[in-house]
């Protein structure tokens, strides 16, 4: 049995930021990531981030990472545990992992879960084909690892990530047919959209896609497109098809939720913040005494409210654990600030009313 | 294929390992997983569905989906995309839900 003040489950921008502030506060910290890698989604960013240098906008995301692990290495009570898996919570405390393949029980006083997101899929016949891929999963092939993912590709979504990893598949010499999106605007900033029709890539807005078909042994081989009316149907005789050997889907992600559901966390279905997202206070305290939530999994934004919102639950669960440091108050203000300025404007809309939605106070 | 040039990466190969799938030697590197070695010699038919045995490949890349499962020196259902390659390794493709032996 492994006794432990603070367990955080995950190593993504939100885990290891809850892991430096609490560690900072004296508390003995473990962090768990089923990954040999640690670092989460920023170790497959290439692009410059957004945001303010506070967090540090400017900087790539990988960059980002190494970053906050250097801060995470000079402190001696806290451990980082990758090819570590945790498998459930029980109701005595007890959490469960593999660990470097042997099952381990461990007893932690407070736990920071940020487990991030996973990219959702869409229905459509031949959508198992292999070559069909989550946008997210190419950026590990290409840039986590240096593997050209396909040669021609359709992406699905111009979100930014959709855009973002179109202009990445160029940068790793695949060519890009086209870009398709199934509202009738570009959901993505617009300079990302503007870069990639400078390059000759197409971007088709109120179409989707209509099937992909491909053989046995290979895999996808063509896709085919159709223009969308109103209502979002289909409209037959406007169908197009491109012969490729892969899709790319970037319609969004979803909470990684399911450790909170097991621990009874109590859980509300948000749209906007991609699924079901768990109640929780200004503060980042789960319906769950001792359980706090952080990043992701806490409602789809990005990296850098992901590190924002894992420094406030780091900060809390210390004090939750009795840690005092002598500027507690004032810290958890600046996190509620930035969080504020970061989800402040017209993209921020959905994320705010996210939050308005899933906002409570337990006491 | 591996990419030799990157405009952003410096990419880093660690040490050269080689591996068997489905009986045929495959070279890659030991800072890579399975199904990114698999991927860089082309092949991307990772798993088979369980009842209609549709071929499946990588898509979530992150663990999460399940889409890459193998037999690997005989455990079945590992998870490819985060299962680091080992020299001597023996990879075979699984159909079914998979033994537990
Ligand atoms: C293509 C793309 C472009 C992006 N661009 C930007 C940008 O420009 N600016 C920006 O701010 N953000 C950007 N983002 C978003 C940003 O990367 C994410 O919002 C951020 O990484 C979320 O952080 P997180 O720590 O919550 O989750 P993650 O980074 O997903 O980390 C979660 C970690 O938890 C681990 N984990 C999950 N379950 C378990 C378990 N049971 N046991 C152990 N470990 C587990 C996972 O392996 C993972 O490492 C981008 C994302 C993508 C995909
Ligand atoms: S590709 Fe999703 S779990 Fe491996």
């Amino acid at each position: 049995m492994i006794n432990i003040d603070l367990l955080v489950v995950g190593a993504g921008p939100a885990g290891l930021s809850a892991a430096i502030k609490a560690g900072n506060a004296g508390a003995s910290v473990l962090v768990l990531e089923r990954s040999h890698q640690l670092g989460g989604q920023l170790v497959k960013q290439t692009h410059m981030f957004f945001g303010s240098e506070k967090q540090y906008a400017t900087h790539r995301g990988f960059e980002i990472s190494d970053i906050l692990l250097a801060e995470l290495d000079k402190m001696e009570n806290v451990t980082i545990q990758p090819h570590a898996t945790v498998l459930a919570a029980y109701d005595d405390g007890i959490w469960t992992a593999e660990i470097e393949g042997q099952y381990q029980k461990i007893k932690p006083s407070a736990v920071v879960v940020a487990t991030g997101a996973s990219e959702k899929s869409l229905l459509f016949p031949g959508n198992d084909l292999p070559g069909i891929y989550g946008a997210g999963a190419v950026q590990t092939l290409m840039n986590q690892y240096g593997v050209k993912p396909a040669n021609r590709v359709v992406m699905l979504g111009a979100g930014n990530i959709g855009l973002i990893v179109s202009y990445q598949l160029m940068q790793a010499g695949v060519e890009v047919i086209a870009v398709v999106e199934g509202s009738p605007t570009i959901g993505g900033y617009l300079v990302h959209a503007s870069k990639l029709r400078r390059m000759g890539v197409p971007i088709f807005t109120s179409h989707t896609i209509k099937n992909a078909k491909g053989a046995n042994t290979n895999g996808l081989e063509s896709v085919t497109l159709w223009k969308l009316d109103e209502n979002w149907q289909g409209i037959s005789g406007s169908e197009f098809t491109y012969h490729v050997d892969a899709l790319c889907i970037a319609v969004g992600l979803s909470p990684l939720s399911e450790l909170l559901w097991q621990i009874g966390c109590k859980m509300t279905f948000s749209a906007p913040m991609g699924g079901y997202i768990p109640y929780r206070d200004k503060y980042m305290r789960t319906s769950q005494k001792g359980i706090y939530i952080a990043g992701d999994v806490g409602g789809v934004e990005e990296a850098s409210s992901a590190m924002v919102s894992g420094q406030l639950a780091g900060i809390s669960a210390a004090e939750y654990l009795g840690f005092e440091m002598p500027n507690m108050a004032a810290m958890k203000q600046d996190c509620l600030n930035q969080l504020a300025s970061l989800r402040q404007g017209p993209k921020g809309a959905h994320i705010r009313a996210g939050i308005r939605q899933a906002e409570v106070s337990f006491e | 294929m591996r990419i030799s040039e990157h405009p952003i990466l410096d990419l880093k190969r660690s040490s050269p390992v080689k591996f068997t799938f489905d009986g045929t030697e495959i070279s890659a590197f030991d800072n890579e997983t399975i199904a990114v070695a698999l991927h860089a010699a082309g092949i991307r038919t990772l798993s088979h569905s369980v009842n209609k045995h549709r071929p499946r490949g990588l898509y979530c890349a992150i663990g999460n989906c399940s889409s890459c499962v193998m037999i690997v020196d005989g455990e079945a259902n590992v998870k490819t995309c985060i299962t680091l390659v080992q020299d001597g390794m023996v990879v075979e493709s699984q159909k079914g839900k998979g033994n537990l032996q």
